[in-house]
């Protein structure tokens, strides 16, 4: 999977793009602890448009990284998630953790 | 039962066969016609059983997974996902939501989110002698759609 990123206004957007199982999860946490660290953001979206595949390894990932924004006082977003994500946010039930926003924010 | 096909596949649990065993089943599957949300749903109850099998069977070393698919009939496709590693001391508990032994890198959701993506789904595990877990699932053939 690869992973990039824009940032303005204390928002940083990371789009995420391929597919996120337990074999890519650890790579993809690793890129963005990078990215949260040299941006310090307050909010924190992640763009999920093209990310074709996601199992339990990308719950996972993002419940992690909520706890990460929330501990520093941050928010974080879920954004525009291909069908077969949402579907497994939804099976997860994290969407009651973590919002998830159909369209650009 | 009738089971007019089926295939067998035998991998070591390494992480780059999570992705070859969803694809797998996804081609296995593709003689159903089935719909590309039906794929999806196979891909990701593989992939979460799969992944079982790599993190929790086999926590420190390359065991055996093997996949075994079958079609039964009325378009039931069955699949097993078996290893030969550690089992499950507690098989009721691990089902639960968010229940892992796997520390923060995993959410405890594998079994959730299967039972979510199939019909049907049973967990046989002895400690220290592995695990099976069989999962069903309907594919309506496109076809045979209103």
């Amino acid at each position: 999977m690869t992973i990039h990123s824009d940032y303005a206004g204390g928002r940083l957007t990371a789009y995420l793009s391929g597919e996120l199982d337990q074999h890519e999860a650890r790579g993809a946490m690793r890129s963005l602890d990078g990215l949260l660290d040299a941006y310090l953001p307050r909010d924190l979206v992640l763009n999920l448009s093209e990310l074709k595949f996601m199992d339990s390894s990308g719950i996972a990932l993002m419940i992690r990284l909520s706890r990460r924004m929330k501990a520093t006082g941050g928010r974080m977003w879920i954004e525009n998630p291909a069908r077969q994500p949402k579907r497994v946010i939804d099976a997860a039930g994290i969407d009651r953790l973590i919002p998830v926003a159909a369209g650009s924010l | 039962m009738q089971v007019s096909n089926e295939c067998r596949l035998e991998f070591p649990s390494k992480s780059s066969n999570e992705a070859f065993a969803r694809v797998a089943a996804a081609a296995f599957a593709a003689q159903l016609d089935p719909t590309l949300e039906e794929l999806e749903d196979v891909k990701t109850a593989v992939s979460e059983a799969v992944t079982n099998c790599i993190v929790h069977a086999y926590p420190e070393s390359v065991g055996r997974i093997r996949l075994k698919m079958r079609i039964l009939e009325g378009g039931v496709l069955e699949i097993a996902v078996q290893d030969w590693g550690k089992g499950i001391e507690d098989v009721e508990k691990a089902r639960e939501p968010l229940f892992t032994t796997g520390g923060e890198e995993r959410g405890g959701m594998g079994f959730t989110i299967m039972e979510s993506f199939t019909d049907k789904l049973r967990v046989r595990s002895r400690p220290g002698r592995g695990t099976v877990v069989i999962m069903q699932r309907q594919i309506r053939s496109r076809q045979r759609r209103p």
